[in-house]
């Protein structure tokens, strides 16, 4: 079980050596990657920064939530920090489970709540050389309630 | 009375403060009171309410006291994955 914060690129077919274990009959592997689209602009690049302190810290209670609640074998989370160009990979989470449902389910939850709890912030890059810290945009009065 | 604190920057505050951390004298009781403090003397544009606060490497309410020597990060809204 370990959440990691990491700088270079990360690398799926080494990662997976570490989670082969012959009482899981289910490994669910997600990959988040950098779309080229990002709310109707073109995206040219990104940037990913963290508070390594506290994301790895958070980002493994989420892994030990995810173990308590679906009972997965393992599970484990690497996110990207940098610069990244189209199609690297941003964040891998694979989790190993007896069966299916457990593993997809458990995925699912360590994926969503690394979205919305782990201290990670991105900042797109736009075709028209325009940049933006996603989530980050001050609401006017005219955005309030969307 | 009177205290030293260090304050790291992230994302959008640390380009609005153009510094990645420094170290503050303060009066701040609070980590409510230290933001309200350097969002005046800044300008930064988010409100306390879109934040989360850290001391010392882990999440605080925003009522936690803040203490001599503490590092302290204020958590705009995150984005990963």
């Amino acid at each position: 079980m370990d959440f990691r914060i990491t700088g270079s690129e990360i690398d799926p077919s080494a990662l997976m050596r570490n989670l082969r274990d012959t009482r899981t009959g289910a490994c669910v592997v997600f990959e988040g990657r950098v779309r080229a689209e990002s709310g109707g602009r073109a995206v040219k690049s990104l940037d990913y920064e963290a508070y390594a302190p506290l994301a790895e810290k958070e980002g493994r209670r989420i892994l030990a939530e995810a173990r308590e609640k679906f009972g997965i074998t393992a599970a484990a989370c690497l996110h990207r920090t940098g610069s990244l160009q189209l199609g690297d990979i941003a964040v891998w989470v694979a989790v190993t489970a007896g069966h299916r449902a457990a593993a997809f389910d458990a995925c699912r939850y360590i994926i969503d709540e690394t979205k919305a709890r782990v201290p990670i912030w991105k900042r797109e890059h736009y075709a028209d050389g325009s940049t933006e810290w996603i989530n980050c945009a001050v609401r006017g009065p005219a955005s309030d309630g969307l | 009375m009177s205290k030293t604190v260090r304050v790291r920057y992230f994302a959008v505050l640390r380009e609005q403060r153009g510094l990645d951390e420094e170290s503050i004298a303060t009066d701040a009781a609070t980590a409510a009171d230290l933001y309200e403090e350097l969002r005046a003397r800044h300008g930064f544009t988010l409100a306390a309410d879109r934040l989360r606060v850290a001391v010392n490497d882990e999440f605080e309410p925003w009522t936690a006291a803040v203490g001599n020597d503490d590092s302290v990060v204020f958590i705009p809204p995150v984005a990963g994955g």
